[in-house]
């Protein structure tokens, strides 16, 4: 045993991963830089999303102060309670832009989605880490349920994004619990099986549109294939160095559409090129490979298996953005995590970051 | 815990060593995923590079669409009843207002602007696209353009624009029948996005809501145009390029006939009823009134929230179409199709009498069914019991046909489903039936059930325009067509053939329409048409309170009149050779013959004896 262990340094003592936090200060300092050139030099909109981050520094530290063994008492309760809220919001939400998302609080709006994206990982985890691992097969049927009911609440909200981002979440626990292969090869082949009826008949003509524009952009210029046109001219124009900061004719002509919300990373492409690009995927990994050994170092399966969840889950947001924006997937509503302007997401991904330091710095010490 | 702690030990060791070996996996595939999309941006920014940065400086051609001018509407002799009219609006364009409120607060000192428009414009940016502007105030004043023209560099984003706007000149005058447009909401929007039809409305604001203006909105709404642009560095358009010319909406004329929906409204007076006439040679509708109506071009500047509270809390319901969605008992007037029933099933004879004391019983029950003359007719047969509308004979011809023998009989007359006229909101009524009720109500068919069905009560409910559709085909003696409104496309012509005639309803012995239709000859001339200078058919039905709200979602509360009965009438000319079929109701007036017959006489004199602008041949 060695000594130094059980003397938490200051960093420790306060719940925080000073890597860990050096990573994301990095990350929302890059999105203002670029947030203040997307959105036309706007001061204001600099301020709002300080604030957010601000805010949202906050509510990580908050939550890192709480015990994982706490979060991991009451995940049921929550995840009932964030379930029972989705319902309501099924027969008493407020229709929004089409879709079905906020219940409407008195006092404020709230999406009860967004409770279970952060609620439902723990779930999972406390569901999987109740048996000993890798689970048997009979389990995995109630993590199933846990899985699809949901998922599939979302979905119909219609709000796929999120949907996919909560079963992303729940499927990285039970692929990180040693599910036997056979198990997540099955169920990939399963998921390829049901593309076709998906295509055909699960999903709206126009989302249908979407697939297909992704093949296709030319095909409809100032319509269907618009965004991803213009935001793949802006990465392509950007070249290697980029036009510079403020110089983007792509995003300072509002040619680009949503540049700084969903599109933001465009902006990135054609100001900073390749570089930035590149400097920007870095920052990510190396959040990730930090989440990953937060993961591995955990003493019980259940952080482990939260900490994983929640540091993939990241990565899928990451991978879902850039990928459409740059013309690899179909256009799904997800922001580039900690870069997009807005400040939904940038809470309950802090959230989850304040669970990642709360797992690393309320480990025992035990003698070995 | 303690006693097993050595094997949970050996398990954490081991899910440990389990987990670290997935979360590796995972790190490679995450490591792999970045560099895919590394790659692709390799592609995109090196190799792609010069294409598309040619493809950016090319980028500075902006394609603004051009909406197209609605498709005017006009009566049957070319009068004019939907219009486009110029107007001035104050739009924004939420993206390039920094501070919304504010704007607003400050547009005040300029522009009239009550708190409630503002509340308005700060509600409907919810939802609402960034890049598409938003109406902050409409039909500005030359005076409020001109204000507002000297002050434009005050408030960047928000500028006037010039349009086109639905206007109906004859105002509430055909609203259930014309509708109205509206401004296109998210639900339009989805709904053109899922038909593929959302593209056509770039630079439409306006979308029909109701009536024939949503009916045809494909024809009315033309195709947008484009405007091709050159922009500076700056985003400000330096020259026009390319413009095509949007294809404007295709104009329709309607068979309604301005003269006679003006009598038609000026007899209902605003009092809660429906007139409905049809042309039964051709089942062009000459006039739909429903009463009380109201202004549609409230709706076309987006009526506001209070306003609309008033029309959908009004106890007289103003916003339901009576004549299409009101569902009626049709009282007597259903007696004309169930002699023929009779007639034609061989339950009846023209020569079968039946004594009329004043009430009816079924055999062997105790209940009396009353006649609505105390005393009783007599000995009547199928002729009389039609001119005097004989409750008792009709009660006994009910009980002998059954009332599956009468939906089967009624259903060819259009009633108990929609008529498939033009417009949407349309509602089945209903023609009971054994297995109606058993899916309805799970209950089983009563003998009592079908006696108030001979006099045209109990389950059975029908539209004005289904009363009046099937009293066109009682006129045409059996030639039947779907009542419409559009008589033609682009020009006012009568050749073109819109196929709404269906197979004629034939009978077994066609003389069978005449012995009925003469008895409703009888009826009229007996009465209100004892001195008309031309030929007429005319039965009155009187029903016992059924109330319009049964099947409509406006829940708004009826507490006065209810008990008081609803007058009908339906009436054709002339006698030989219709040329008008009428139906009218009149919510809780009373007595059907003095309430009703009254207007259906002024409702043909208008239209037979009009010495000019005679659409006859």
């Amino acid at each position: 045993m060695s000594t130094h262990n059980h003397r938490p340094n200051i960093w420790q003592r306060c719940h925080i991963d000073l890597p860990l936090l050096l990573g994301l200060l990095s990350l929302m300092a890059y999105g203002l830089i670029v947030i203040y050139s997307a959105g036309g030099e706007d001061v204001a909109l600099l301020d709002r999303q300080m604030v957010r981050m601000v805010l949202s520094l906050i509510i990580m530290f908050g939550i890192a102060q709480i015990n994982p063994e706490v979060l991991r008492r009451w995940a049921f309760p929550i995840y009932m309670t964030g379930i029972i809220l989705l319902l309501g919001v099924h027969f008493f939400g407020e229709i929004n832009k089409g879709a079905q998302r906020w219940l409407n609080v008195g006092f404020m709006k709230f999406q009860p989605s967004e409770l279970i994206k952060l609620v439902f990982p723990i779930t999972m985890a406390w569901y999987i880490s109740k048996f000993p691992l890798p689970p048997k097969k009979r389990y995995l049927a109630g993590a199933g349920i846990l899985l699809l009911i949901p998922t599939l609440l979302i979905a119909k909200q219609p709000d796929l994004g999120t949907s996919i981002l909560v079963a992303a979440s729940g499927i990285f626990v039970l692929f990180l619990s040693g599910m036997s292969w056979m198990i997540v090869i099955g169920v990939v082949v399963g998921i390829l099986a049901m593309l076709p009826i998906l295509w055909f008949f699960l999903m709206h003509d126009y989302q249908r549109t979407r697939v297909l524009t992704l093949f296709n952009p030319e095909q409809d210029p100032l319509g269907a294939g618009y965004h991803i046109i213009q935001s793949k001219i802006a990465i392509g124009s950007g070249g290697l160095w980029g036009k510079g900061w403020l110089q983007g004719t792509q995003s300072q002509l509002e040619f680009l559409p949503e540049r700084h919300t969903d599109f933001i990373f465009a902006v990135i492409g054609e100001e900073f090129g390749l570089i930035g690009s590149a400097i920007l995927l870095t920052l990510y990994l190396y959040v990730i490979g930090r989440g990953l050994v937060i993961a591995s170092q955990a003493q019980t399966s259940f952080s482990r298996l939260l900490a994983g969840s929640i540091t993939l889950t990241f990565f899928v947001y990451i991978f879902v953005n850039i990928g459409m924006v740059s013309g690899l997937l179909p256009v799904v509503g997800v922001p580039l995590p900690l870069i997009s302007y807005g400040g939904t997401s940038m809470l309950t991904l802090m959230t989850g970051f304040g669970i990642l330091m709360s797992i690393h710095t309320h480990r025992r010490f035990i003698d070995r | 815990m303690a006693p097993n702690k050595r094997v949970t030990m050996n398990d954490h060791a081991a899910e440990a060593s389990l987990f670290k070996r997935r979360a590796i996996f995972t790190f490679f595939c995450v490591v792999s995923l970045l560099s895919l999309l590394l790659i692709n941006l390799y592609q995109l920014q090196i190799i792609s590079f010069q294409d598309y940065t040619t493809r950016s400086n090319d980028n500075r051609i902006r394609v603004v669409p051009i909406a197209p001018s609605r498709g005017l509407i006009y009566d049957r002799n070319g009068v004019l009843l939907a219009e486009n009219q110029p107007f001035y609006s104050l739009e924004m364009l939420p993206e390039k207002v920094k501070n919304i409120p504010e704007m607003l607060n400050e547009l005040k000192s300029i522009i009239p602007l009550s708190a409630e428009q503002i509340e308005d414009v700060i509600q409907s940016l919810k939802g609402h696209r960034r890049f598409k502007p938003l109406t902050i105030k409409n039909r500005l004043t030359e005076d409020q353009v001109a204000q507002f023209s000297v002050n434009q560099y005050r408030f960047p984003g928000v500028s006037v624009e010039a349009g086109l706007k639905r206007y109906y000149p004859y105002t509430s005058l055909f609203t259930h029948a014309l509708g109205y447009v509206g401004r296109i909401n998210r639900r339009d929007q989805i709904k053109l996005e899922r038909e593929n039809e959302w593209k056509q409305y770039a630079a439409t604001n306006d979308i029909g809501k109701q009536g024939i203006e949503r009916f045809y909105e494909s024809t009315l709404h033309g195709k947008p145009g484009h405007l091709e642009e050159e922009v500076n560095n700056r985003g400000r358009t330096i020259r026009i390029l390319k413009s095509d010319a949007p294809e404007p909406g295709k104009d329709i004329y309607l068979t309604l006939d301005l003269k006679l929906q003006q009598k038609a409204v000026q007899l209902l007076d605003g009092r809660r009823g429906s007139i409905v006439a049809i042309d039964p040679r051709d089942g062009g509708i000459l006039a739909m009134v429903s009463s009380p109506s109201y202004d549609p071009n409230m709706f076309v500047h987006g009526i506001s929230s209070k306003a609309y509270n008033k029309l959908l809390n009004s106890t007289s319901r103003p916003l339901i179409n009576r004549a299409t969605q009101g569902q009626y008992a049709p009282a007597s007037t259903i007696k004309p199709f169930l002699a023929l029933m009779g007639l034609e099933n061989k339950t009846i004879t023209p020569q079968t009498r039946v004594w009329d004391p004043g009430y009816w019983q079924i055999p062997g029950v105790e209940r009396k069914y009353r006649d609505w003359k105390r005393w009783g007719h007599g000995w009547v047969n199928v002729h009389s019991a039609i001119v005097e509308s004989c409750d008792i004979y009709f009660y006994n011809l009910a009980y002998k046909s059954g009332v599956n023998n009468i939906a089967r009989f009624m259903a060819p007359f259009g009633f108990g489903e929609t008529t498939g006229v033009d417009i949407n909101e349309e509602s089945t009524g209903i023609l009971p039936s054994k297995d109606w009720k058993r899916a309805r109500y799970n209950q089983p068919w009563y003998i009592g059930d079908t006696i108030s069905v001979g006099i045209g009560q109990g389950y059975w409910t029908a539209t004005p325009l289904q009363i009046a559709n099937a009293a066109a085909i009682l006129a045409n003696k059996g030639k039947r067509f779907v009542p419409h409104f559009l008589k033609s496309v682009n020009t006012n012509t009568t050749d073109e053939d819109p196929n709404n005639e269906l197979t004629p309803l034939k009978l077994k012995d066609p003389s069978n329409w005449k012995i009925v239709s003469e008895a409703m000859r009888e009826a009229a001339h007996k009465s209100r048409f004892k001195n008309a200078p031309y030929t007429a058919a005319m039965k009155t039905g009187t029903a016992q309170v059924f109330s319009v709200a049964e099947d409509t979602r406006y829940n708004a509360k009826t507490i006065d009149e209810h008990l008081r009965d609803n007058a009908l009438v339906i009436a054709y000319a002339p006698y030989e050779n219709p040329q008008i079929v009428l139906s009218v109701v009149l919510e809780n007036v009373g007595w059907g013959s003095k309430n009703a017959g009254p207007v259906a006489r002024a409702m043909l004199d208008e239209y037979m004896l009009r010495d000019n602008g005679k659409t006859v041949k």
